[in-house]
Formats: C-alpha cells, sequence, structure tokens
C-alpha cells in the first residue's frame, strides 16, 4: 500500500540525511526498519508520513504518486497515516489536556461529535486510567503521554501506523503493553505497520519482517 | 571500601503532590536505600512509578505543589531540608552531577559544546585563565569520550548520541562525590548505550580526587544497560520501593523475588515479551495494602494489608526453590 522508491530528503539541500532509499510496506504488513543512531530513519519516517516533502523521489499510496506534502496533502492521504514518535513531550500540545490531546485529529477533520465514544474505547485500550485523562502533558509521566499519543494516532482508525522508537521511553512492561495495543488494532482493521527503531530484538519479535538501513539505498 | 559511609542515605522519603479539589498524588512513598561509595545503584519501574519525582526531590527541582517527607543524607547534608541557595550553590553540579535525561534540552542552543564546558568548568571548580579553562574543558570532555574534533559545533550539529556525551562531560566537570543520570541512555543505539554505560562506570570505579569514592544512581527503563554496569537494583512500583537485589541475582540466578519484578523482566522481548496484565494504578487513589494485588497472580486476602518492609515488599515472594521448579 505505500511505496518509497529512490527517496532522497534532508534538512539542507547540499546535505541529504537520506540518500536513494525505497521500502515497501504491502497491505496489512508490519514492516520493521532497523538502524544505529543517527542514520536518518525518523527522517524516512516522517517522509513516509507525508510530514517531510523529500528532494527528490517517489512516494505511491495505493499505487497512487503523493505529490503533496503536510497540511496540503489532501485530507483523506493524510487520515490514512497514524504517527507515534519517540519523544511524546516534542509532539504534545502542553496546554491540552490529554482527553483533548487525543481528541485533536476528530477535532481538526470535523468529527468532534465522536469524541466521546472514541475516547471511551481508546483510553482502556492504550491503558489510560479516568484520572489521567484530564491532566496536563506536565503532569504525567513520558510512559502515560506516549499512551495518550498513541491513541491519539489510532482516533482516526488510520490505515497505516508509523511508530518511530515508540517505545524507546518506556519500561519492559509499558512497552509490550503499547506493542500489543498496535497489534490488537491491526488485527481488528487489517492496517499495516512501519516500526522504526534500533532495538533489534524488539523489532524482530513485533513485526512480520525486519529490513536493516543500509540495504535500502 | 565497606567500611566508607554511603554517599547517599535515603530514608523514608515520600513525595506528595497536592493537586487541585484537595486530592493528593502520592508519588514516592517511604522509600529507603543507599548508595555507597564505588557503587552504581539501578533504579527500574514501570512508567509513572516515580522515579524520575524521586531524582527530582533529591535535586530539589521540584514543583511547588509538592510535599516531602524523610530525609536525603548526602554526607552531613539533608537534601530534602536544604535551602535553594545551597541547592544552587553547593549542591547541583557540584555534589551533585545530573546526567539528563534529554541532553538536547540541556545543552544551550546557541553556544558550542567547547564554550558550554569551559563556562562550567569556571563555575564548578577553582581552574582560572583561558588556557586551563581550554585544558580542563577538553580533558572534561576526554573523559566522557567526545571527540576533542567535535568541540567547536553547536547542539543541533551533534547526533543524540554525541549531545549525551556532551551533556555527561558537564555532568562530570564538578567532580561530584554523587552522579544522578535519569535515562542517561535513552533513544541510542545498542553500541552507544554500551559505551555511555561504560563511562558511567568508569567515573564511579575512579575514586576521584582524595579517594572519597563516587557512587552512581541510575534511573533507567534500559533492563540491559542496567545489568551491565549496575551493583544492585532497586525496582519501584507505584511509588514504593518494592525490592531491593543484588544486580547479578537479579538479572541472572535466582532472578527477582517481588512478583512485579519478575513480570517486567518478563516483558523483554528477548524473554516472553507479555506485558504484565492490567494497568498501572492511580497514584491519586491507590488501594489499602499492596498496589500490585490487583495484577498480581499470587495475591491473597493477606494482600490487603500492608506488605512487610525489608528488602522484598510482599507477602508472598518467590523463593529461590520455586524459581528452580
Ligand atoms: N507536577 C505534577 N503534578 C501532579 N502529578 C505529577 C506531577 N509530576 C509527576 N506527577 C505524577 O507522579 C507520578 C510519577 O511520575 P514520574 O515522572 O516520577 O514517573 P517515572 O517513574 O519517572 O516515569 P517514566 O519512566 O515514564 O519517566 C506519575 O503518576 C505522574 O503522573
Ligand atoms: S504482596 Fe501479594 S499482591 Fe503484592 S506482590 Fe506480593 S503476592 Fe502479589
Ligand atoms: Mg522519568
Amino acid at each position: 500500500m505505500l511505496e518509497l522508491r529512490s527517496i532522497t530528503a534532508g534538512y539542507a539541500r547540499n546535505a541529504p540525511v537520506v540518500r536513494d532509499v525505497s521500502l515497501t510496506v504491502a497491505s496489512g504488513e508490519s514492516v520493521g526498519l532497523l538502524g544505529p543512531s543517527g542514520c536518518g530513519k525518523s527522517t524516512l519516517a516522517r517522509v513516509a508520513a507525508l510530514l517531510h516533502r523529500p528532494d527528490s523521489g517517489t512516494l505511491l499510496l495505493d499505487g497512487e504518486p503523493v505529490r503533496r506534502w503536510r497540511h496540503r496533502a489532501p485530507r483523506e492521504k493524510r487520515t490514512a497515516f497514524g504517527v507515534v514518535f519517540q519523544q511524546a513531550r516534542l509532539s504534545a500540545d502542553p496546554r491540552l489536556a490529554l482527553t483533548d490531546l487525543i481528541a485533536e485529529p476528530l477535532r481538526a477533520t470535523g468529527r468532534g461529535a465522536e469524541v466521546p465514544g472514541r475516547i471511551a474505547e481508546l483510553a482502556p485500550t492504550v491503558g489510560l486510567t479516568p484520572d489521567l485523562l484530564t491532566r496536563r502533558p506536565h503532569e504525567v509521566s513520558d510512559g502515560q503521554l506516549q499512551r495518550a499519543c498513541l491513541a491519539r494516532a489510532l482516533a482516526l482508525r488510520p490505515r497505516l501506523l508509523v511508530c518511530d522508537e515508540m517505545t524507546a521511553m518506556l519500561d519492559a512492561s509499558t512497552a509490550a503493553a503499547l506493542v500489543a495495543a498496535v497489534e490488537d488494532y491491526r488485527a481488528a482493521t487489517g492496517a499495516a505497520l512501519l516500526a522504526v527503531g534500533h532495538d533489534r530484538a524488539l523489532l524482530g519479535r513485533w513485526c512480520d519482517r525486519t529490513v536493516q538501513w543500509d540495504s535500502l539505498a | 571500601m565497606d567500611s566508607m559511609p554511603p554517599v547517599l542515605s535515603v530514608r523514608g522519603l515520600s513525595v506528595r503532590f497536592l493537586m487541585p479539589g484537595g486530592r493528593r498524588v502520592a508519588a514516592v512513598t517511604d522509600a529507603r536505600f543507599d548508595v555507597a561509595p564505588g557503587e552504581c545503584l539501578a533504579l527500574i519501574g514501570e512508567s509513572g512509578c516515580g522515579k524520575s519525582v524521586l531524582a527530582s526531590a533529591l535535586l530539589g527541582l521540584l514543583p511547588g505543589n509538592a510535599q516531602t517527607a524523610g530525609s536525603a543524607l548526602l554526607g552531613d547534608l539533608d537534601l530534602l531540608t536544604a535551602g535553594e541557595r545551597t541547592l544552587a550553590r553547593t549542591v547541583r553540579g557540584r555534589l551533585i552531577g545530573l546526567v539528563p535525561q534529554s541532553p538536547a534540552a540541556h545543552l544551550t542552543p546557541v553556544r558550542t559544546v567547547r564554550s558550554q564546558l569551559e563556562e562550567t568548568v569556571a563555575t564548578l571548580t577553582t581552574t582560572r585563565g583561558r588556557a586551563a579553562l581550554r585544558a580542563a574543558a577538553e580533558a572534561a570532555a576526554e573523559r566522557a569520550a567526545f571527540p576533542a574534533d567535535h568541540l567547536d559545533r553547536h547542539p543541533h550539529q551533534l547526533s543524540g548520541g554525541l549531545a549525551q556525551r556532551a551533556a555527561t562531560a558537564l555532568a562530570l566537570v564538578g567532580d561530584a562525590p554523587l552522579l544522578l543520570a535519569d535515562e542517561p541512555t535513552t533513544g541510542l543505539d545498542r553500541d552507544l548505550v554500551d559505551r555511555t554505560a561504560d563511562e558511567l562506570r568508569r567515573h564511579v570505579d575512579d575514586p576521584g580526587e582524595g579517594g572519597r569514592g563516587r557512587a552512581l544512581l541510575m534511573i533507567t527503563h534500559d533492563l540491559a544497560a542496567a545489568e551491565r554496569i549496575a551493583d544492585r537494583v532497586a525496582v519501584m512500583y507505584a511509588g514504593r520501593i518494592v525490592e531491593l537485589a543484588d544486580a547479578a541475582a537479579f538479572f541472572g540466578s535466582p532472578g527477582p523475588r517481588h512478583p512485579y519484578s519478575r513480570g517486567l523482566l518478563q516483558a523483554l522481548p528477548d524473554r516472553a515479551f507479555t506485558p504484565i496484565p492490567g494497568m498501572p494504578p492511580e497514584l491519586g487513589d491507590l488501594p489499602a495494602g499492596c498496589a500490585f494485588a490487583a495484577r498480581c497472580d499470587r495475591a491473597t486476602d493477606t494482600c490487603a494489608t500492608e506488605p512487610p518492609p525489608g528488602t522484598v515488599a510482599c507477602h508472598h515472594p518467590h523463593v529461590p526453590e520455586d524459581v528452580r521448579a
């Protein structure tokens, strides 16, 4: 369903951090992308989730080339993706209570009416208790915040989840619980997964197949 | 070494957050542990269990709505009652070196690593003069294995691993008797985790000037890093230290004794990869007795009463025999 062809991307024109990388995720498939610190795998994950425009290369979603990135991407393409990053704190608006954080994508797409029902479904899925839902990010731990970020990524029922080091800040049990939550969601919906990280044991156990960063270029 | 008094001695440490509406969040309850010179104690436990709050309490960095009880002696100084002036002038950086969880947030973005190191040397030591400061900064970088040819870079020009080393170098400058590392290896790949952990271990193994000994309290989710460098492990659950154990026995044989600790190890991807069932308890509304009871497969009626204090806070801990069976 997602095909990255010869992607080159970076933050300065003359110094790409991703060079000529190709990767395919079939529908319903889970792919683990393994690479060392600083290799550029997070940048590729952002390109794959339409959050970062590549300098060159092609991205096909369901066989159709994507031409616009970020907020310019058409809504039905953007909402096909759910993204969870390593640093929950950098990706969460500090002013929002966790409920509102989770509801953000619903409200942004004019589906505010679904919020109460969806929160009631999502909170137990990711292991958030009611008292936590009313707190703001600085009043919860990293793990509690990451649970909310996963719930936010699932809010619009994405067809592809991109998890960039989702569990790097978490203890072993919380990590296993969040992986189980992702897998329950995938089992129920058939969604595909691109999980990025450097923990071979984790990605090997989690994903259908793992690919090594070095083998992609 | 055994005869030397502990570097840090924590007794009955509790932290409560007062929330709007009069609710109280019991973030840390009755923590008791020592860290000896030359020792690395790893503090592990479920996300949200209170590890970082405990660290903030030691550094006097709790927010205004926090209340503390108990004592935390660093030498003769009680960190919990020390005033902000003492904490700022003699504790942070000098008596306790902090290796922060997110180095990027700890480094000043607009200045090079060299200039930050030199400034820290000037603030925390008696070194004076340009050439001497430069040499001391370079020596600090070397101790943390930060490459000299990257000293003139700004933080955003460093990879996560290098930023971590820069932050570690800064933490080592004051030659503090206690190093406090909160998730020092987050986001690093295995090679860098091992190197960072080994650097911290080396620092503790070196008794430092005057041979008074250094100690390391390392908060971590990375059980492999803890196994690599810790002498002892403290396991925290719902604000309490539920098990204090020798690291080799804990990670190897006979393994942990508290049911929560066993569940934590079994959640590792190279072990069973099964999460502990159920959800972590609300620290604002803890049950009477053992806080783990709702998720514990060994729970009995007795568990509704407070578990006995000691190295394993459990009514029915695993004993070496049933581990072997
Ligand atoms: N300012 C605050 N006000 C109220 N509650 C707080 C505040 N800061 C933290 N807490 C709560 O205290 C508890 C302990 O938080 P802490 O950050 O110490 O967890 P942690 O063990 O370090 O978790 P992690 O492993 O995810 O970093 C959590 O339940 C958290 O929600
Ligand atoms: S005290 Fe009881 S409930 Fe708590 S960990 Fe021990 S056996 Fe389980
Ligand atoms: Mg923490």
